[in-house]
Formats: structure tokens, sequence, C-alpha cells
């Protein structure tokens, strides 16, 4: 027996999900295209924007940068957000209900607001260089991915394990690694792809504390697509969400995506 | 290498309230001691304290001659048992068990063979390589039973070890487990809110209240002769009639309840009778008579409890509930007299 589903209902459904996936289906049609200027659908077929991506200097280097932003970025978030997470909820009784609410600000205040007061605080308020406060800016934008994903893996994590280890002679801090540690193993690993996927498609932030000679990927497809309106921007954004989609994949692979959504 | 565990004048507090207050309790080498109170009277944070979990306003906690008091948790050497079983989720039964081992150093072999022997002593020799998600209740206690056991401590403590276990699992875990502890001879500590559970499995056991210790005793005294209104009510005594002593003759003393109601008690048979007490009762301390020394009642609603009625009785002393034989029925509303069977009778201090 199967379910009846109502006409209208159906053909709501496929327009939700042909809105979602048109845009990605124009991208793709629009990088293969054999024409110097952004067209849908696409005159002749070549991959040779593909290969003008990696014949321009400044999308290496910016893709580099972007990179080691996210990875970095992303690390301190989660040196950062792990212990704050498990303070938030090991003593949960004994803490204001607000500080939770503090790791999740970054996402709550306008992030073109919370760029601009980067720039006056950390760079040139604190004098960093560009790659530093970077990096702090990257931390800082993901650093609620890291607590709340984190958080909610700990939230159903029973520390009366963590005093059975305890009671068994194993020191509070080793503890922590041997015990907690893997058993929020998902939520950490959860916490570092949502915090890289964030971090390495950023550009709000980004804007305001890349400098000179220094920019990273999505900062780079503006830039260059102000100067120039060809497929090189659309094929590149194919490379994004192939990244995307790859790590997604990995995800899957490993863990099932199911957990992204819990 | 039994040793006893003593816990002196033990005050604790959160934030405010206090939680403990001057509580003395001392547990003999070998022996398993009960802390029964409903939730709130302190015996968890009493066991918290002990383990190193919480630390106490003052007092002091001592093992043998080692003082615990200021030792972190990790280094006290206690087994303990949880309510929850808090094993370990990502290691297997037999990395549970031989992880308080692999704490102490000992080699990966010497860990196998007593995890494994500690295992096939709780029968579950043929799981050790399951984790813990794939057991019932009652195996992942008896996991955590072995995980405590094999590290050999001087002190174990249960933490309302088997409130998540079904009636029928309860009885058959309560007789393992004082089996085991019996036979390894380890001092205990059993925090629990059942009375059932307390008095099966217990040499001695506390009745807390509030942060107190009402009564520490084997559960034949606590059941037989509470020390005060709260354990009697605690122990099933649910009639407390407030009395007072009118006239002395020699053993025999004349008392009266409220309405007027007037006995004649025997101190040979109830100790020494103060002017103003309680006399206390279990339903079938009661005998309903149509007539003859006793409290005048009103009966009210009639109850079938197999082997016997229970009425509701009105009496210018109180509701008081009695117990009638099955031989001689009362109606609702019929005129009685309730007996006191000295026997199955307290006499305690009044409340305040």
């Amino acid at each position: 027996m199967t379910a009846r589903i109502h006409p209208l209902l159906g053909a709501l459904a496929i327009l939700v999900f042909l809105f979602l996936l048109a845009p990605l289906v124009i991208i793709i049609g629009a990088s293969l295209s054999n024409t110097t200027y952004l067209t849908f659908p696409p005159q002749g077929l070549t991959l040779r924007w593909f290969a003008n991506i990696f014949e321009i200097s400044a999308f290496r280097n910016t893709a580099l940068t972007s990179f080691q932003v996210a990875i970095l970025g992303t690390g301190l978030s989660l040196l950062i957000g792990i212990p704050a997470a498990y303070a938030l909820n090991r003593y949960r009784i004994g803490l204001p209900k607000w500080l939770g609410t503090l790791f999740v600000l970054p996402i709550l205040v306008p992030e073109i607001v919370f760029g601009f007061s980067l720039l006056k605080s950390v760079t040139i308020g604190m004098g960093l260089p560009v790659y530093p406060s970077l990096i702090i800016g990257h931390a800082l934008l993901v650093l609620p991915y890291s607590v709340r994903v984190v958080g909610a893996s700990l939230a159903s994590f029973d520390f009366s394990v963590e005093e059975a280890a305890i009671s068994l002679g194993c020191p509070p801090l080793k503890t922590f690694f041997t015990v907690v540690l893997p058993n929020i193993r998902a939520g950490v690993i959860a916490a570092f792809i949502l915090a890289f996927i964030t971090s390495i498609n950023d550009v709000s932030i980004s804007v305001f504390l890349t400098g000179p000679g220094i920019s990273t990927l999505p900062i780079q497809i503006l830039a260059h697509m102000e100067q120039f309106f060809d497929p090189t921007i659309a094929s590149v954004s194919v490379l994004l969400m192939l990244v995307t989609v790859g790590v997604m994949a990995i995800v899957e692979m490993t863990l099932g995506l199911t957990f992204l959504t819990k | 290498m039994t040793v006893s565990l003593t816990i002196e004048n033990l005050s604790a507090h959160y934030g405010q309230t206090q939680v403990l207050k001057d509580l003395s309790i001392s547990v003999a080498a070998g022996e398993l001691v009960s802390l029964l109170g409903s939730s709130g009277c302190g015996k968890t944070t009493t066991l918290r304290i002990v383990a190193g979990f919480l630390q106490p306003t003052s007092g002091n906690v001592k093992l043998g001659d080692r003082d615990l008091t200021t030792l972190p948790a990790h280094a006290r050497d206690i087994g303990l048992v949880f309510q929850n079983y808090a094993l370990f989720p990502h290691l297997t039964v037999q990395e549970n068990v031989a992880f308080g081992l692999k704490q102490r150093g000992i080699s990966s072999a010497d860990r196998a063979k007593r995890a494994t022997a500690m295992l096939e002593r709780v029968g579950l020799a043929n799981l050790a390589d399951r984790l813990p998600g794939a057991l019932s209740g009652g195996q992942k206690q008896r996991v955590a039973l072995a995980r405590a056991l094999v590290i050999e401590p001087p002190l174990l403590m249960f933490d309302e070890p088997l409130s998540n276990l079904d009636a029928k699992l309860r009885v058959d875990m309560r007789v393992e487990i004082r089996q085991l502890q019996k036979a390894n001879g380890t001092t205990s500590l059993y925090v629990t809110h059942d009375q059932e559970e307390a008095f099966s499995i217990s040499d001695r056991v506390a009745i807390m209240n509030a942060g107190r210790i009402m009564q520490l005793d084997t559960p034949e005294v606590l059941y037989q002769k509470p020390a005060n209104a709260f354990v009697a009510r605690f122990v099933g005594f649910e009639n407390l009639i407030p009395m007072k002593t009118v006239a002395r003759d020699g053993a025999i003393v004349t008392v009266e309840a409220a309405g007027g109601a007037r006995l004649h008690l025997s101190q040979d048979v109830f100790g020494p009778i103060k002017d103003d007490f309680v006399l206390a009762t279990r339903p079938d301390g009661l005998v309903v008579r149509q007539e003859g020394e006793g409290i005048p009642t009103t009966l009210g609603t009639r109850t079938y409890l197999g082997r016997a009625y229970q009425y509701k009785c009105e009496t210018a002393a109180g509701e008081i509930t009695a117990n009638g034989a099955l031989s001689e029925l009362f109606e609702p509303g019929a005129k009685a007299v309730l007996v006191p069977v000295p026997e199955q009778c307290c006499i305690l201090a009044p409340e305040k």
C-alpha cells in the first residue's frame, strides 16, 4: 500500500526542489559555456574556464589561503569551543543561562557588523597583520558551531561515566581525553565540518579582514567578477561546490549524514 | 584487608541550603550499611562526599587510618556502582572491567586474566566482546559491579543501583550483590530509597531525613522498635496516637487519648512511660472489637486485603487505620472499639 499524495502537494514539492537545484544547474551550465561572458543555456561546451582557474595565480593563492584559514580558524574555534561546551554542559546548574547564548552571538549579529567590528578591534585596534587577523576572525565566526554542535553531543553524554572513570583511578584530565572525547567524537567531527564549510564560503567577514597581498577565494571571485564577467566565476563556484559535496560524501560514508541534522 | 569507614560530623551546603547536618556514621570492616530515605534527605550527597565528588563544609571521612577528606576522587580507591550503570559506551565489556586495572598500571596480560575471572563470577564471560549498548539493564549492572569489584577496593559504594531494573530482576540482583559483597568481605555503603531493598541487603540501615540520621540500626530493630515518630511512620506505623498519662499504679499506667478513651499499659511490656507520649501502631497492631478496653470508633471505608479487612476508623483522636479479622465482618458506620496489641505497639516521644 502506498500513501496517496495530493497532486497539488506533489507539484509544490517538485517546484521546491527546482527552486533549490536550478541555481546549481545554471552555474554548472554556465561554467561549461564556450563564450567569454556568463550565459545560460551554455553556447557550446568547453572545459577551458576550469583550466583558466589554474592559470590565474590569484585563484591558486587565495584558494590556498582559504584552506589554511579554514583549517586553522576551525581548529582554533574547536580549541576554545570544546572546553567551553564542556563547561557549559558539565556545570549547567551553577552557570547563568545567558552564558550559553554568548557563544552564539557571532551568528546573531549581522555578519557585516561583525566583520566591521573585527576590523576595528583586531586589525586596527590590536594592529595584527592580515593573516592572523583572518584566522582569529574566522575562528570567532565559526565558534558558535563548535560550541553548539559539540554541546549537543555533550548534552546526551552521561557525566556519571566520567565519574566512574575517576572513581576507578583515572585523573580528571586523562578522563576527559580517554572517556569524554571518544564519546563526543561525532559531535567534534560534525562541528569541524560545519565550521570548515562556513569558513571557506565566508565573504562578509573576510572582506573586512583581507588586505594587501592576502585574500580568500570568495573575495577573489568577487574581485574577478568586477573585472571580467567570464565563465571562470561559474567554474570556480562549481569547484567550491564539489569541495562541499566531497566533504559531505566523506561524512556520509564515515558517519552518516543524519548526525548533522540531529 | 578489610577496613572500616568512619564519617565524622559531616556538614554540607548547596549555596545557602544546608543539606547535611553534623552527620556521623561508622561502617565496620566487611559490613554493609544502607542510607535509606526519600529524595533530598542527603543520602546521595553523603555518598558523593565519600567518593570525593563533593566537598563537605566541615567534618571528615576516614577509611581505616587513611583520611580521605582532602584526597582527590581518583586517588581514593573506592569501587562505585551507579544507578544508570555509567559504563564506558565506547569500550567493550572486557575493556570496561579492565579499565580500573589499567589505571593501576597492571600489565595487559594480567588485566585480561583478572577481568575475565571477574566476568565469570558475574556470569558474563560470554559477552566480553560486546559493547555496553548491546546489553540488557541487568547485564549492564553486572558489568558495572564487576568493574567496581575487580580493583579490589577497600570500600564499595552503591548509588541506587537497582532503581532502573524491573521488579523481578531487582530481587535477583540484590541477592547477587549481597553474595558478592559477603564473599569478598568488602566494606560497603549502599544508598537507596527502597525500604525493602535496604532491609533485605544490609547489616544495618541508616534512615535519613533532612540531612540527619534519624536511626541507625539493624533492619529488625528498625522494623519492630523505631526510635522516633519519623522512623515509625517510615516503617509503616501508620497510626501515631498522642496520649497522656493520668494515673500510675506500680507497673500499670493509665493513659488517656484525645476524646477521653482510657487504656491501661504495663511498663513491664513498654518500658518506662512518660507523661506525654505517642502510641504508634501498624494497622495490624489494633484489633477491631465489638467492645472492650480501647479507643471507641465509628468505622468508615472497608478494604479487603486478602489476609484481613482494613478499616478507616473515625475516632476522637483522629483518623486511625486498623485491620480486622476476616472472621468478624463489620459494616461501615458501625460502632466498635480499637484494642491495641501490646507486642505490636511502640511508645515514642511526641513529635515537635
